[in-house]
């Protein structure tokens, strides 16, 4: 490893943080590891270079840390298996982070359904990730159903982006 | 806060409306907490007999189910001020009014409109000065206050036929419950009137909710069934969903991330002590309702992305699974008889509405209908069960019989969800949600029938009612 200590520090600090509440749309705003709406593609927090291909700035961003679902669906699209084998392959060389995998749904649906479904998409990004060697113990997986949308608006562009699952990392797997 | 008893004195001239059968025939429930007083003299006998010969509309009679109905014109002056009131003389009256005119079947009738005016709680009523103003129920009372106790009686006038409609009822408390005395004394009305059951001396748990879209805050409130005398029961710092009340009204389940994660959790609404019912590593808990005898909590809990029916005894926390299939079951909810559940499930391939057994095993469909059916709730009469439903990019509350049968939608918007059931099984509340990137949650409430949907008034945005039974 020949990261940058300064960069390790930052990153075990906020990793500390995550792994104790994983519920980054707490309180206190967007915090942990991909930031929050919209706010995640930005290297002003903690991320790490995004030109590092190490930092989990890179991997959300180059990477591609989310997939979509259609309509009520959680089986993965094509275009989503292939960001996550992506995602398998840059954990397999970054064995040290800690993965959260968020389930959410669109508001189109009913509250308790859609913690249900948004546990469904977050289990097949999971599932996909064992399949492909990231080793279950590294993982946890959480539904926030429709009470996380990243887009506001009420139309398909929105919830679009909305049906989603992200792959949460942060320093500290297992250890 | 302590209803006192009062020596019983006889109520020879209660004036039962004979109209046709009424929809609720069970007796008022807990009238005797309230104390009948001394009825005024008049003549009784004459008064029955009349009563009977009276053509049936001449009653102080609604039944909610006519097809039409006409808001009965009510009058309530201020509360007579027996001693030490104060404000609580017009305050009483003035929640009494509410309740009443809140329902859709009565009509205040303008204070300015008055001809006569009650200056002594048993003074004679000029019955001719409220038939000229087309008044037919006439509300009179009194408020006595001193020390910690407020003490408050009224009675019900059938203007029309000259006589009062039931005894005159007398009951104490502290003067911080003097809402909930308006309460009872609108409940009395409306039963004797209606022959519904009682539902505004409750209260209702929620989620009070602030911020923007994206970053909801939320947190549990409880409040007086319209919306007054709220308490904030947790504090922003975790999402917290879907609160439901114990069949007591004394503890309250909901779903909280305070540990990271989603699980549920039981409070103690005089304590506000709170305890996570067991969270299972890996999994959600979620969606969990109290069996009617307050000791069984049923719930969804979900494993590897499948989501199942759970029971759980709160006592010994002894977990059994009442569902096994690969598909979502969720919102379980008891019949008021303990012995079976209704849930969702999207096993047919789109959410459903099925009955199975309190102990599991086979579960039969229940909607029939187009589109989507979810978040069912069985009706404290046992009759109907409450849902909402999706159907062609709308949303909806409704009500069906629980063979699937008779439903019937009552609202549609851009979001309808989670309907809650008023103590006598007639009033539904629900969340409504406006579209867009500055919509917001309210909470509203309707008559089954359809009639009189209002808006609750909160502080803010609110969704996830659960109405409580009615206190006692």
């Amino acid at each position: 490893m020949t990261m940058l200590p300064k960069i390790v520090l930052l990153v075990a600090a906020l990793g500390l943080t995550a792994c104790k509440n994983p519920d980054r749309y707490g309180a206190n705003g967007p915090s942990g590891a991909n930031g929050g709406a919209g706010a995640g593609y930005v290297n002003t927090n903690g991320l790490g270079d995004p030109s590092d291909p190490r930092s989990i700035a890179y991997f959300n961003q180059s990477v591609g840390d989310r997939v979509l679902f259609p309509v009520d669906q959680s089986t993965l699209t094509a275009e989503a298996r292939g960001v996550l084998a992506g995602q398998a392959g840059w954990l397999a060389t970054n064995a040290d982070y800690a993965i959260i995998i968020e389930g959410h749904a669109d508001e189109q649906g009913t509250r308790e359904y859609n913690l249900a479904l948004g546990a469904r998409r977050a289990a097949a990004v999971q599932d996909f990730l064992i399949a492909q060697g990231v080793s279950p113990s590294r993982m946890r997986t959480i539904s926030y159903g429709k009470e996380r949308p990243i887009e506001v608006c009420s139309d398909e562009g929105c919830y679009a982006k909305n049906r989603r699952a992200v792959t949460v990392l942060s320093m500290g797997a297992g250890a | 806060m302590i209803f006192e008893r009062f020596p019983c004195k006889t109520g020879a001239n209660r004036a039962k409306p004979k109209g046709q059968s009424r929809p609720d025939k069970t007796p008022v429930q807990n009238e005797d907490r309230m104390t009948p007083i001394k009825s005024l003299t008049t003549a009784l006998l004459l008064g029955l007999a009349s009563l009977v010969a009276l053509p049936a509309q001449a009653e102080l009679n609604i039944t909610i189910d006519s097809p039409v109905i006409e808001p009965m014109p009510f009058a309530v002056p201020d509360f007579i001020d027996e001693g030490g009131a104060g404000d609580y003389a017009t305050n009483i009256a003035r929640v009494v009014a509410a309740d009443l005119a809140g329902t859709g079947l009565f009509i205040e009738t303008p204070k300015d409109a008055y001809i006569s005016r009650v200056t002594s709680f048993d003074a004679p009523i000029a019955y001719a000065d409220w038939q000229a103003i087309n008044t037919q129920a006439l509300i009179t009372g009194a408020v006595q206050a001193g020390g910690d106790r407020i003490v408050v009686k009224f009675r019900l006038y059938d203007v029309a036929s000259g006589q009062p409609l039931g005894d005159g009822l007398q009951f104490a408390g502290t003067p911080q419950s003097w809402r909930r005395m308006a309460h009872k004394v609108a409940d009395a009305v409306y039963s004797r009137i209606t022959g519904e059951g009682r539902y505004f001396d409750s209260r209702v748990v929620y989620v009070a909710e602030s911020g923007p879209k994206n970053q909801r805050q939320k947190r549990l409130g409880v409040m007086d069934y319209d919306g007054a005398n709220v308490q904030y029961l947790t504090d922003s710092s975790s999402i917290v969903l879907a609160p439901r009340f114990s069949p007591n009204g004394d503890r309250i389940l909901f779903t909280s991330y305070a540990s990271g994660f989603p699980a549920i959790y039981l409070m103690d609404v005089g304590s506000l002590k709170t305890r996570n019912l067991g969270e299972v590593p890996g999994t959600m808990t979620f969606a969990p309702r109290f069996s009617p005898d307050g000791n069984t909590v049923v719930f969804s809990l979900e494993k590897g992305g499948n989501s199942d029916i759970y029971a759980m005894d709160i006592g010994s926390g002894q977990m059994n699974q009442l569902t096994n299939a690969p598909s979502i079951e969720t919102s379980p909810s008891f019949s008021p008889d303990g012995s079976k559940i209704v849930f969702e499930s999207d096993r047919s391939g789109t959410q459903q509405i099925y009955i199975m057994s309190a102990r599991g095993g086979e579960a039969v469909r229940v909607s029939g209908g187009k589109g989507r059916y979810s978040t069912p709730v069985w009706s404290p009469r046992g009759d109907m069960i409450a849902f909402t439903k999706q159907n062609e990019g709308r949303f909806h509350i409704g009500v069906m019989l629980t063979d699937g049968g008779e439903e019937r939608l009552l609202t549609a918007s851009f979001l309808d969800e989670g309907p809650t059931w008023a103590p006598n099984g007639r009033v539904i509340m629900f969340t409504r949600e406006s579209a867009g990137a500055s919509g917001q949650a309210g909470m509203m409430s309707v008559d089954i029938s359809g009639r009189n949907l209002r808006q609750i008034p909160t502080e803010g945005p609110a969704s996830d009612p659960s109405w409580s039974p009615l206190l006692p």
